[in-house]
C-alpha cells in the first residue's frame, strides 16, 4: 500500500483534519456529542491510516515506542491527580467543586483535565495496539 | 418514521449476526463484523445515543476491523471445518434464547416514558447537570464528573489491555521476523 | 404499539445467540473472539434501547426541548465500547501468540498438540 500515490495524497490531505477534528471533539465534549473517548479513537484512528498508508516505521518515528508507553501511564496519572487534588484541597476525591472559586468553575476544570486524562491513554493505546499488531508482520 | 427506521435496521443487523455464523472465511466475517458496527452506530443515532454512536462508529467499524484484518495476516484467513458436532451448540442456543425471550416479556415496551428504567437518578441528572456543572452535555457530565470513579476504572482497564498487548506482542523492540 | 414493543429486544436476543452460537460451536479463536464481539454488541443495543424514551431527544440539554432520553445507559456504553475493543485487542494479540506457539489457532488442533506433547 505505501507506492500508491492515490492513497498517499489522500492520507496526506486527510489525516490533519482528522487529528483536528479529534481536537475538536475533545474540547467541544462539554457541548455537543464528544469527550474523551471518542477523541482519542479519532486521533488514534488518524495515526493508525498513517501507518497503514507510509509504513508502521515512519509511523513510529512520529510517536515513538518510548512516548506511547509514557502517554498509556500519563493519562491514567493525569485522571487520579485530579482526584488526588480534590482531596489535597480540602474536598473529596474526584470532586471538582473546590478545584475553583466558583464550583461551577471547578466543575468545568475538572472535566476538562479528566477527559484529557482519557484521551491522552486511549488515543495511545489505540496506536500501540495497532503497531503491536503490524510490526509483527514483518 | 424513526420506528421504521429502527424496525429496518435491527433486521439487517440479525441478517449480518446470522451471516457470520455461517461463512467461514474469516476475512469476509471480519468485513461482515465492520459493516455490523457500522449498522449498530446508526441504529444508535436513531437511538438518541448520538455519544455511543459516535464511539461505535470510530471504534467498531474503524479500529475493530483494522485489529481483525491485521490479526487474521498473521494467523490465516480460512477456518478449518471442524469434525465437532454442530447439533448440540444449536439446541443449547435456542434453548437459552427461548428462555431470554420469555424473560423479555415482562419487560416495559420500548419507548415507555414510564418504565422504572426512568423513574430513578435520571431526572436528577438531567435536571441538576446544568446547574451543577455548567455543562449542557449530560452524558460528559455523568461520564467525567457524577460517575467519575467508573470512568476511572474503565480508564484503568484500558491501560491494563495496553500494557497485556506490549507485554504479548512486543513493542518496535524485537527485530522483525524474531519469535518470542 | 404492543405487537412492536418488545421488538428490539427480541431482536438483541438474536443477534446475542449469534454470538453465543459463534463461541461454542466453533473451533477457530478468531472466529470466537468475533462471535464475542458480536455479543457485545448486542448487549450495548439492549441498554441503550432501554434508555430510549418515545418523543424524546439527545441528552445535550438545550432550550426549546424538555424530554430528553435517559444519559445513564449511555454513559455505561459508552465506556463499555472502549474497553471492548481494547479488551479485543488482547484477546487477539493471544490469539496470534499461540499461532505463533502451535502453528494453529484451530481449538481441536492445540488440544491435540497438547495431549501429544
Amino acid at each position: 500500500m505505501t507506492h500508491n500515490p492515490v492513497l498517499r495524497v489522500m492520507a496526506k490531505l486527510m489525516i490533519p483534519f482528522i487529528l483536528l477534528f479529534a481536537l475538536y471533539v475533545q474540547f467541544h465534549g462539554d457541548f455537543g456529542p464528544g469527550g474523551g473517548f471518542q477523541a482519542g479513537v479519532i486521533f488514534g484512528a488518524g495515526l493508525i491510516l498513517y501507518g497503514l498508508v507510509f509504513g508502521v516505521e515512519t509511523a513510529l518515528k512520529v510517536f515513538s515506542p518510548t512516548i506511547l508507553r509514557i502517554g498509556i501511564a500519563v493519562g491514567v496519572l493525569l485522571y487520579a491527580t485530579v482526584g488526588l487534588a480534590g482531596i489535597a484541597l480540602n474536598g473529596k476525591y474526584l470532586n471538582y467543586n473546590v478545584l475553583a472559586h466558583d464550583p461551577v468553575h471547578g466543575q468545568h476544570l475538572g472535566i476538562l483535565l479528566v477527559e484529557l486524562g482519557v484521551f491522552i491513554t486511549v488515543a495511545s493505546v489505540m496506536m500501540t495496539i495497532f503497531f503491536a499488531f503490524a510490526g509483527r508482520k514483518s | 418514521m424513526a420506528e421504521f427506521v429502527d424496525f429496518i435496521l435491527l433486521g439487517f443487523l440479525a441478517v449480518v449476526a446470522l451471516a457470520m455464523t455461517r461463512l467461514r472465511n474469516l476475512f469476509a466475517v471480519a468485513m461482515l463484523s465492520g459493516i455490523y458496527s457500522l449498522l449498530s452506530a446508526v441504529l444508535f443515532v436513531v437511538l438518541d445515543a448520538v455519544d455511543v454512536a459516535f464511539t461505535e462508529a470510530a471504534v467498531g467499524a474503524g479500529i475493530t476491523t483494522v485489529l481483525m484484518i491485521g490479526t487474521l495476516a498473521l494467523t490465516g484467513t480460512e477456518e478449518k471445518i471442524s469434525g465437532r458436532h454442530t447439533m448440540i451448540p444449536l439446541l443449547i442456543v435456542l434453548f437459552t434464547g427461548a428462555a431470554l425471550i420469555y424473560g423479555t416479556l415482562d419487560m416495559p415496551a420500548f419507548e415507555d416514558p414510564q418504565a422504572p428504567v426512568h423513574q430513578h437518578v435520571a431526572p436528577k441528572y438531567l435536571r441538576d447537570t446544568p446547574i451543577e456543572t455548567g455543562v449542557p452535555n449530560v452524558v460528559t457530565a455523568v461520564l467525567a464528573s457524577y460517575r467519575g470513579y467508573d470512568t476511572l476504572g474503565e480508564t484503568t482497564v484500558i491501560f491494563t489491555a495496553g500494557l497485556g498487548v506490549i507485554i504479548l506482542l512486543g513493542l518496535g523492540q524485537r527485530k522483525p521476523g524474531g519469535t518470542a | 404499539m404492543w405487537a412492536f414493543g418488545l421488538y428490539n429486544y427480541w431482536i438483541v436476543i438474536v443477534l446475542m445467540m449469534a454470538g453465543f452460537y459463534m463461541v461454542i460451536a466453533h473451533g477457530n479463536l478468531v472466529k470466537k473472539i468475533i462471535g464475542l464481539n458480536v455479543f457485545q454488541t448486542s448487549v450495548f443495543i439492549l441498554y441503550i434501547s432501554m434508555g430510549k424514551v418515545g418523543g424524546g431527544t439527545a441528552p445535550i440539554i438545550s432550550e426549546g426541548f424538555t424530554r430528553y432520553s435517559n444519559p445513564l445507559p449511555h454513559v455505561l456504553i459508552l465506556t463499555a465500547i472502549v474497553v471492548g475493543v481494547a479488551t479485543a485487542a488482547l484477546g487477539l494479540a493471544l490469539a496470534v501468540r499461540i499461532k505463533e506457539a502451535y502453528g494453529t489457532i484451530e481449538e481441536d488442533e492445540i488440544v491435540k498438540a497438547d495431549t501429544l506433547s
